[in-house]
């Protein structure tokens, strides 16, 4: 069979089985607990799985092995820095924020300090790095459709943005969290599933012998055993092993400050269920993560790497493609189709957990308590966020065209970053330091946002990175400009100490008696729960 | 549930039985339990982990040994960072479950006690 048919059907399946469930959810969802919480009322179970989900993207599914595949061993550092994050998440950040918040991110902080400032701020950073994320969601989209579709035509991948764009809101518009959820649950189910069974191929291919499966990749990589050792992408100077440390310091503070990631914890009804979800989905994600170690050589080992796009980021359709028989094979059709739909629902479910974040932020935290003043009904807070929606769905499409020769695992790193920087310090002093309040929870989210995206603004992704072998450009802008002068392609290792620096100093520098007392309420209420929101019963 | 008719630019008012709970013994227990566990554990997994980061960096030498066939130093390396994420995340689990939930439960019933009685 033509695999452009199969692979169309199979795309238009994975859509109409995530619109169905978004109708389904959409009729279950009432007021702003459903819609933004999905009533509480997930397992515990369901929960890790939908986290799982949430968090392995395109960056993780495409972006890891395109980069074990092009850089080796490097490439196997975002797995393990990806993975370890979730220990920050699971003993800090997951079953507090459950007892202390209600929708948001900025709930938390709003608890005990002056509502409008902290919710501008924090509303600010998760639209920011939500924007960041998904941008590298979209890119993977795009580079998808280009190999599928066998057309490298700028047009079509434009068109193909454009089109998860639209999907995208529409999850979120009329599905709500209950179908985001739903949406990401049978992703993360599929995504196990097909990853599972290229693994399987692959190894088989090598009697089950990692040992072999590593040097052949090697002996195929060119690069010889130098290609299974630390050091090849990054290794060269200071500067690129000062950046693999600045990457790795990113990867594990990032997650606990990804606001879509933190937002799920509200929909279990108690503390004991966001810990149990999180378990869960350290399980699934760890899982995941060895298979890519698998994706990523067993690409270096059966595929010309020099063939991939300059990123990568087909490394693992690439791969099914061969392992099921190779191209023009019906079986290689076959999988490929199907691994490129899987690839493709990962998409949708990550962007869609994205814009929710992001667009119930701005309703919840800027239209109804900093302009609104906390006195807009739940109907048109509801409303708002799928303006909201509407809104930032059609920034992350700009920003995405231009952003396609960039390794989405890189891209979803700096999102990392920035969510380490702004969101990270002021979650921690907030859980642990009395003294903290709103002049450092506004320092430290916008010293710590400013920070990075000045850098990253100054670093070599934006310019001066001049072009590859093949004549394409390395950075954002044009080759021509190059306003360059920071020499690292993640922040990490300068501006999350910024952040964390900026928040001590806005604190010691003033005094908030309100913000000290209510520590105790929250203290109380993050450890113990006595208070916390309730699930919803229909 | 939290209040919210109050002047919205404040933190909700504070309620008084928080002051309660927080002087408990089960409560100051709860906290200590609670950071003697996870301030030396994060502690713990970031050094383990930072390690592994300046190793990949700084000791290449040593990363590169291979330990059997093609498998080095570095690789067991990084999987033993999953086996340790595994690892704490299941003693947390056990600990929380047999340490810190039936303290916790004590505050919270108390609280629900409280409120029943129409403060």
């Amino acid at each position: 069979m033509d695999h452009q048919v199969l692979t169309t059907v199979l795309f238009l399946a994975v859509v109409a089985l995530t619109v169905g469930i978004t109708f389904w959810a959409s009729r279950q969802t009432s007021g702003t607990a459903d819609f933004y919480a999905g009533g509480r009322s997930f397992s515990g179970i369901q929960n890790g799985l939908a986290i799982g989900g949430d968090y392995m993207s395109a960056a993780s599914f495409l972006g890891i092995s395109g980069a074990i595949a092009l850089s080796g061993y490097d490439g196997f550092l975002y797995s393990i820095g990806f993975l370890v994050a979730w220990l920050v998440a699971l003993l800090l950040v997951a079953e507090m924020l459950r007892n202390s918040g209600r929708y948001t991110m900025a709930d938390q902080l709003a608890y005990r300090m002056r509502q409008r400032p902290v919710r501008m701020a924090a509303a600010t950073s998760t639209v920011v790095v939500s924007i960041f994320y998904l941008l590298a969601q979209m890119v993977g989209a795009g580079a998808l459709v280009t190999l599928l579709l066998d057309v490298d035509s700028q047009a079509t991948k434009n068109l193909v943005i454009v089109a998860v764009g639209a999907l995208m809101v529409f999850y979120v518009t009329v599905g709500g969290m209950k179908g985001t959820t739903w949406v990401q649950i049978v992703k993360a189910v599929l995504l196990m599933t097909g990853s599972a069974l290229i693994v399987v191929l692959v190894l088989a291919k090598f009697d089950f012998n990692l040992s072999e499966l590593l040097g052949t990749a090697a002996d195929n990589s060119g690069a010889g055993q130098a290609f299974l050792e630390p050091g090849l992408k990054y290794g060269a100077t200071l500067t690129s092993k000062i950046d693999f440390l600045s990457l790795g310091i990113a990867l594990v503070l990032g997650t606990a400050g990804l606001p879509h990631i933190l937002i799920r914890f509200y929909t279990v009804p108690t503390s004991r269920d966001a810990r149990k979800s999180v378990l869960w989905a350290i399980g699934l994600i760890g899982v995941f993560y060895l298979f890519t170690l698998v994706l990523g050589f067993g690409a270096a080992a059966l595929l010309d790497t020099s063939t991939l796009d300059a990123a990568g980021n087909l490394a693992s359709p690439k791969l099914a493609e061969e392992v099921g028989g190779g191209a023009g094979s019906t079986g290689g059709a076959i999988l490929l189709a199907l691994i490129a739909a899987v690839a493709f629902a990962t998409i949708l479910a990550v962007v869609a957990g994205l814009v929710l974040t992001s667009s119930a932020s701005v309703a919840h935290d800027i239209y109804n308590n900093v302009i609104k003043k906390g006195k807009a009904t739940e109907q048109e807070e509801i409303r708002m966020t799928r303006f909201a929606a509407a809104g930032i769905g059609l920034v992350a499409i700009l920003l995405a065209i231009p952003a396609q020769n960039l390794n989405i695992a890189f891209l979803v790193a700096l999102a990392f970053a920035i969510a380490a920087s702004a969101n990270l310090p002021a979650i921690v002093y907030n859980m642990f330091w009395r003294r903290f309040n709103t002049r450092g929870a506004t320092w430290s989210i916008y010293g710590g946002l400013g920070s990075a995206l000045i850098l990253v603004f100054f670093s070599p992704v934006v310019s001066g990175k001049g072009e590859d072998a093949a004549g394409k450009n390395l950075s954002l802008l044009p080759t021509s400009i190059d306003i360059s002068w920071f020499p690292l392609e993640n922040p990490g290792i300068i501006s999350i100490p910024l952040g964390f620096l900026a928040g001590y100093l806005g604190t010691i520098s003033s005094r908030e008696p309100t913000a000290e007392e209510r520590y105790t309420e929250l203290e109380v209420r993050a450890l113990s729960g006595a208070g916390a929101e309730q699930a919803i019963t229909h | 549930m939290t209040t919210h008719d109050h002047d919205p630019d404040q933190a909700a008012r504070h309620d008084p039985v928080y002051d309660e709970l927080h002087a408990r013994p089960e409560f100051t227990e709860l906290r200590r339990l609670y950071r003697g566990f996870v301030f030396p554990a994060t502690v713990a997994f970031l050094s383990w982990y930072l390690l592994y980061v300046v190793m990949s960096n700084w000791a290449g030498d040593f990363m590169s040994k291979q330990v059997f066939g093609n498998i080095n130093v570095a690789l067991i390396f990084g999987l033993l960072q999953f086996v340790t994420t595994f690892l704490l995340a299941w003693l947390y689990s056990r600990y929380s479950t047999s340490k810190l939930d039936p303290l916790a439960k004590v505050i919270d019933d108390e609280y629900r006690a409280t409120k029943a009685k129409g403060h």
